[in-house]
């Protein structure tokens, strides 16, 4: 039961995060790129204040995986280098927190564009 | 009559309209959800620590973000799911794969090794960049 309820934070979390930005989708019209630019800097904004870990605690990957989680991976990442290394970590520590997450979207993305044939879209 | 179908008509529109957003955000709302507890159990059955393990996660998700994208699932999915589909990570990976397969053709250098980054460049950007400003304010604040 107790698992059951933790499974259930992540999924109202991520649910909620997901359903903001339908909305910012259907009533402004927005473009997806706009919105995953929002979602990333509200992360960081986010996290700065100390709003988002609180939401991480409850909510686990459900906050994480989305695009606010990426903005707090940076966040986090770059205080933490900023406490190990001074004022460099400014600079490296973002990056260092989401380098495997952008390596691999990088590398498998080029892979995948290589070898799978795309239907023809319209959009 | 001619008033009444007006009238109707515009009535249908309004109530189409509010149920489709309602329905657009039930939809998000489920995918969204389901895909960040996959997310979950497969964070939870790695026997990394809490820190590696969340590093694993998101390569995980990454991964299968694009593998769907490359096989045509995962637009299919975002058709159904809208911002269910966008928000996560699995739609950044989707957001780089999809231009870098519809510009192919374009070559290799231009086409796929540029616009790779149509969605995702700006993601990076603003979201590097506020990270930078966000930084120096801390690094101001703790010294």
């Amino acid at each position: 039961m107790d698992a059951f309820l933790k499974y259930l934070a992540v999924f109202v979390t991520g649910g909620l995060l997901c359903v903001v930005a339908q909305i910012l989708i259907d009533k402004t019209k927005l473009t997806s790129a706009r919105i995953l630019v929002l979602y990333v800097v509200t992360g960081v904004f986010l996290t700065a204040i100390g709003v988002y870990e609180k939401v991480v605690k409850i909510g686990r990957t459900g906050a994480t995986i989305p695009l606010t989680g990426f903005g707090y991976a940076l966040c986090k990442g770059v205080f933490k280098a900023i406490d190990e290394k001074g004022f460099i970590g400014i600079l490296t520590g973002g990056v260092e927190a989401v380098a495997s997450g952008i390596a691999m979207a990088i590398f498998f993305d080029l892979v995948a564009s290589f070898v799978s044939k795309p239907k023809s879209k319209n959009s | 009559m001619n008033l009444e179908q007006k009238e109707y008509s515009k009535l249908v529109e309004k109530h189409s309209g509010k149920s489709n957003v309602f329905v657009n955000c039930l939809r998000a709302f489920l995918v969204g959800g389901i895909i960040c507890v996959i997310a979950q159990i497969y964070n939870d059955i790695l026997p990394f620590s809490e820190e590696v393990s969340k590093v694993h996660t998101t390569v995980f998700m990454v991964f299968f973000g694009a593998l769907f994208t490359a096989l045509n699932v995962y637009d299919n999915i975002g058709k159904f799911a809208g911002a269910g589909s966008i928000v996560p990570i699995t739609g950044f990976a989707n957001s780089i794969v999809s231009p870098a397969m519809e510009f192919r053709s374009e070559g290799r250098i231009m086409g796929v090794g540029a616009q790779m980054f149509v969605v995702a460049g700006p993601v990076l950007v603003y979201g590097i960049s506020s990270t930078v400003v966000v930084g120096l304010i801390y690094f101001l604040l703790t010294r």
